[in-house]
């Protein structure tokens, strides 16, 4: 894989950091992945340049954005599947072409779906109107009409918030162009560049510079638009100075016929701005979750991830902070439940070229009913970021004992001028603290619940209160499952 | 004598393999202060967890009666939604989970009734304010960070907030300086000024000193050696245990 991105056919930047980048770029996903290329899955050829081509024209996108799509289709038949995380040979790749072919073929309706997703709407007090909608079964939504109320209010401020498509021919198609998986190239690993090559959806944000934004920006809706919850890219640029917070996601699961999820988030945060980057997923329990979410941070730029990660068969997700610019700093704030029949493989990466740069990672995982959970985190501190502070903290909590919960923390420090701290508890609930709180009257699975939801507290402290509110009865519902 | 509201009637119990309390009969009459005494490792604490109904100690015979219904075979919710509270020698943390929120479920669970909110917070700043206590501790994780005495005390404020009608402070006081003993004393009051009935494991006088002891209990390895009123209580302060272990 390395040795493809060598001779990268797409220009990642013109920034005069180029070197560095390429350099970061290499391995951003790939953890540990020595493996050859022979190891590898090969292809099928079933995802054409054909269909390709057909879905460029049916989105009618500039003409560098077809180049671009096809170019990723070159790249996505050269590269194997990672090989260093959960098995994921349960997706089928030569079906790839039918997740991405046809929209009416991928829909479901109501009847059809899993009871345990139906259920689970009952349980999270959504009315039937919303659900079908939210389950990705519904008609398709207007996502113009999501977008015009948000829009209104902060339009006033000069802030872009807009649907990717429109935002390729808007007023800030430049700008998108130049930003548009630069930071997260399709040579990055196989799904990326299918990304890149089928990629639908998602929100385009701009702040332009000294902006602070009051409300967050909440994309609720688009997120379980159907289709759209599946290769579905999002691009936000902050500008220098100014301040934003960006929610994404909702409580309700997912529910896809096409069991691929690889979406595609990039966030730049400008010179001194701040970007709080909000997401609580669910996936489906048959998802394969591949998505790449990437931030980088220019000098005393800031970003903050709160990330929920509920639901999916396989997850592979790991939120990338690059502290670039000098004083830059980053915070990842995560929780992962992994339930019966889950794998998920979730953490964070930081990776310092700034002087004096400081990163937080903070994640929870919770395992049960024999799901996997592997906190995975990265940091590196490069040669000349002289003055950085990382500090990792994971915890886990293992529910019973057939539940499996690991580890895998890495840290790469290229200087000694840096202070690095690290922390890493797996525990289980303590049948003395459940007595303790039985004996005030409450009933073992709601002390069960409430020492969970404890655990999760610090993620869900930092989301607004309605988002706080639907983790934790996700938290429940996943609590009450088998 | 009053009417029961706790019987012990002939109960052995222990943990695996290692039977702790042997044929253990006490009664309690509702209203009253009792106290019960022995030496480190008597069984004290054994005894209020397995009223309470822990898990960890099975019984091995006996029942336990409260307000003339066998609980034997409750769970420990039930028991306290019954009316039993048991203040804890070590009480537990739990990270993440305000003395608010916790209580405020406590309370739903136990009344089965949604909490009024004002009203609640009203409760809770009287009694905050009657055992000297900051309102930050509220807002705080469930007895995490909290000094030992510190726990004792919150002890005391959840039983206020909860009223039971049937509390087990096992050594509540202990750990305490000498202004909290006084708080504490002055909320064991109340709760007893309010009909509450008390079973106190203590080792010490200081915490009974502002009540009146209506019946004392003397536990030595397993078994219940002596019985008597308030006076017992000073007689083992002075002689010590050493006239039962013969
Ligand atoms: N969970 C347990 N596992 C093993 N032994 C136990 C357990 N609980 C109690 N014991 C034993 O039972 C005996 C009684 O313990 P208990 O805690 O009831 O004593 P106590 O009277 O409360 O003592 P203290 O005054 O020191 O608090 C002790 O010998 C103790 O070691
Ligand atoms: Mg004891």
């Amino acid at each position: 894989m390395a040795e493809m991105r060598r001779d990268n056919p797409i220009d990642i930047s013109e920034d005069n950091n180029r070197e560095l980048l390429n350099d970061v770029e290499r391995g951003l996903y790939d953890f540990k992945d020595e493996e050859r290329d022979e190891d590898f899955y090969k292809v099928d050829e079933g995802l054409t340049e054909e269909i390709v081509r057909q879905i460029s024209a049916e989105k009618h996108d500039p003409d560098w954005m077809l180049d671009f799509r096809l170019k990723s289709l070159k790249i996505y038949h050269e590269l194997g599947v990672p090989q260093w995380g959960p098995p994921i040979d349960g997706l089928d790749m030569a079906r790839i072409v039918t997740y991405v072919k046809s929209k009416t073929e991928m829909k479901a309706s109501w009847e059809e779906l899993p009871d345990d997703i139906k259920n689970a709407f009952e349980k999270l007090g959504i009315p039937q109107a919303e659900r079908e909608q939210l389950a990705g079964v519904g008609a398709q939504y207007d996502s113009e009409l999501v977008y015009h109320n948000v829009r209104k209010d902060v339009e006033e401020q000069g802030v872009i918030y807009t649907d990717m498509e429109s935002a390729l021919t808007g007023q800030y198609a430049d700008m998108v162009r130049e930003h548009f998986m630069k930071l997260v190239p399709p040579t990055d690993h196989k799904f990326a560049a299918l990304h890149g090559a089928v990629w639908s959806g998602g929100s385009f944000v701009y702040v332009p510079p000294g902006t602070k934004v009051e409300i967050p920006l909440q994309s609720y809706f688009r997120l379980n638009a159907p289709g759209a919850g599946q290769f579905e890219h999002t691009l936000i640029i902050v500008d220098e100075g100014s301040d934003v917070h960006f929610i994404e996601g909702c409580s309700a699961p997912k529910y896809n016929v096409a069991n691929l999820h690889a979406g595609c988030v990039e966030l730049f945060v400008g010179k001194n701005a701040h970007l709080r980057y909000s997401t609580i997923e669910n996936w489906s329990k048959n998802m394969y979750n591949l998505n790449t979410k990437r931030a980088i941070c220019e000098e005393g730029g800031t970003i903050e991830w709160i990330s929920g990660s509920f639901g999916s068969h396989v997850s592979y997700l790991y939120p990338t902070s690059v502290l670039k610019g000098d004083h830059s700093h980053a915070e990842f704030t995560g929780i992962t439940f992994a339930g019966k029949g889950q794998n998920l493989d979730t953490g964070a990466k930081m990776i310092h070229l700034g002087k004096n740069t400081s990163s937080f990672i903070d994640t929870k995982s919770i395992c049960k009913s024999g799901g996997i959970s592997t906190y995975r985190s990265s940091v590196e501190i490069r040669k000349q970021a002289e003055g950085a502070k990382a500090s990792v903290n994971c915890g886990s909590l293992m529910l019973d004992s057939i539940s499996r919960s690991d580890t895998v923390p890495a840290m790469d420090i290229r200087t000694d001028k840096a202070d690095v701290g690290h922390e890493a508890k797996i525990g289980r609930i303590s049948d003395e603290a459940v007595f303790y709180m039985m004996s005030r009257g409450i009933s073992e699975a709601e002390a069960r619940a409430m020492i969970v939801s404890g655990f999760a507290n610090p993620v869900s402290k930092e989301l607004p209160l309605e988002y706080a509110a639907e983790m934790n009865n996700l938290i429940k519902l996943e609590m009450e499952q088998g | 004598m009053s009417e029961t509201i706790l019987e012990i009637k002939d109960l052995s119990a222990g943990i695996e393999g290692e039977e702790i309390l042997h044929h253990i009969n006490l009664q309690v009459g509702r209203g009253e202060i009792h106290v019960l005494m022995g030496h480190n490792g008597a069984g004290k604490s054994t005894l209020g967890n397995v009223i309470m109904g822990s898990p960890v100690y099975q019984m091995t015979g006996g029942q336990i009666l409260f307000e003339g219904e066998d609980i034997t075979q409750l769970s420990v919710d039930a028991r306290a939604k019954k009316g039993i509270f048991l203040s804890f020698q070590n009480p537990l943390e739990v990270p993440g989970l305000s003395m608010e929120a916790f209580l405020r479920n406590a309370i739903r669970e136990k009344t089965g009734k949604p909490v009024k909110i004002f009203q609640f917070k009203k409760r809770m700043e009287e009694v905050l304010k009657l055992l000297d206590m900051d309102a930050s501790y509220v807002d705080r994780d469930l007895n995490v960070g909290f000094s030992g005495g510190e726990k004792k005390k919150a002890e005391i404020f959840q039983l206020l907030m909860l009223e039971p009608k049937l509390a087990i402070l096992d050594e509540t006081d202990s750990g305490l300086d000498v202004d909290a003993v006084r708080t504490v004393s002055k909320g064991i009051d109340i709760f007893c000024q309010n009909g509450g009935t008390l079973l106190i494991i203590t080792h010490s006088t200081r915490i009974l000193d502002a009540l009146k002891v209506d019946h004392t209990h003397v536990l030595i390895d397993g078994k219940i050696v002596a019985e008597g009123d308030g006076s017992l209580v000073d007689e083992i302060n002075q002689g010590g245990y050493a006239k039962y272990t013969k």
